[in-house]
């Protein structure tokens, strides 16, 4: 059981890693670096300086424009998509898919879950975005991911409507709550590149999340070894 | 007595349902562990590692 989640997890992966690597490269990159033309330039206001403080501390190591940071973005796609897909398989052993195709709705439940609720509240930002204390902000999001996967397996797996509704309520609470937001809202890059930004994350992250339940669903069923009858 | 050796074969091969939600839950913490350490770990060197990884997936960062 645990070989079987393993491989489904590391080769699940290594694909949706490389594939948001590429979509990344392409289109995501490309406007974080534009965005950061405008964080670096001198005339700068003030809300740059405390964030070009704030984020090139002392002398910590920083992987250079090209190849490198490349290489290192590739690295950081593979650890969370190994472990959002472990998290997939792990879940796969308490309900197995039935059909592969079942895996295009545990992507499209993750996408929700971790992409969709979070960024009702706390959009996707361009570096050089004014943006409320970041512990605050990461506590907002890991509650609302928590809350929104919750409500979501209430609503899908409650057996009474009870159970659906506060399903629904548990969904709901974060956003009742509301995201922690900065006194002021700035940025440096135009806002035609940001709402560019916002589409081109949304989206990638959606391919991310559909190819990541199709290739893991596929794989766990793949890899099935009599253990499951489902 | 045929009857009680023919059972085991199958028995070997069945989890429990306790079985299975431990495996569950321990993949589950293990993958989030490790999107923590990639996505909102406070190590500066890993968040310069991970930083467009980190805006593309709209985790806060910064």
């Amino acid at each position: 059981m645990i070989k079987r989640i393993a491989q489904t997890a590391g080769f699940t992966g290594l694909l949706a890693a490389l594939l948001l690597t590429l979509l990344q490269s392409f289109w995501v990159a490309p406007l974080i670096l534009q965005a950061e033309t405008f964080e670096k330039a001198p005339i700068a206001t003030e809300v740059a300086h405390e964030h070009a403080a704030h984020m090139h501390d002392a002398q910590a190591w920083e992987p250079e424009d090209g190849w490198q940071r490349v290489l290192s973005t590739t690295g950081g796609n593979l650890v969370v998509a190994v472990g959002f897909a472990l998290m997939l398989a792990g879940l796969y052993t308490l309900r197995a898919p039935t059909r592969t195709a079942q895996g295009l709705l545990w992507g499209l439940a993750g996408y929700a879950t971790f992409v969709l609720a979070p960024t009702l509240g706390l959009p996707p930002e361009l570096p050089g975005t004014a943006a409320a204390d970041l512990a605050l902000r990461q506590t907002w999001w890991i509650g609302t991911a928590a809350s929104t996967a919750a409500g979501i397996a209430l609503i899908v797996f409650g057996h009474n409507w009870l159970l659906k509704v506060l399903g629904v309520a548990i969904l709901a609470v974060p956003h009742v709550i509301g995201a922690p937001q900065p006194e002021v809202h700035a940025m440096l890059a135009p806002e035609a590149l940001e709402a560019q930004f916002k589409i081109a994350s949304q989206l990638t992250n959606v391919a991310f999340w559909l190819a990541l339940g199709l290739i893991s669903a596929w794989l766990f069923r793949r890899n099935r070894d009599g253990q499951y009858s489902a | 007595m045929s009857i009680i050796s023919s059972t085991s074969p199958t028995a070997r091969h069945t989890t429990t349902l306790s079985q299975r939600l431990t495996a569950a839950i321990g993949a589950s913490i293990l993958g989030a562990c490790l999107v923590y350490f990639a996505g909102f770990s406070h190590i500066e060197a890993v968040h310069n590692a991970a930083h467009d990884t980190r805006h593309s997936a709209a985790f806060p960062c910064h």
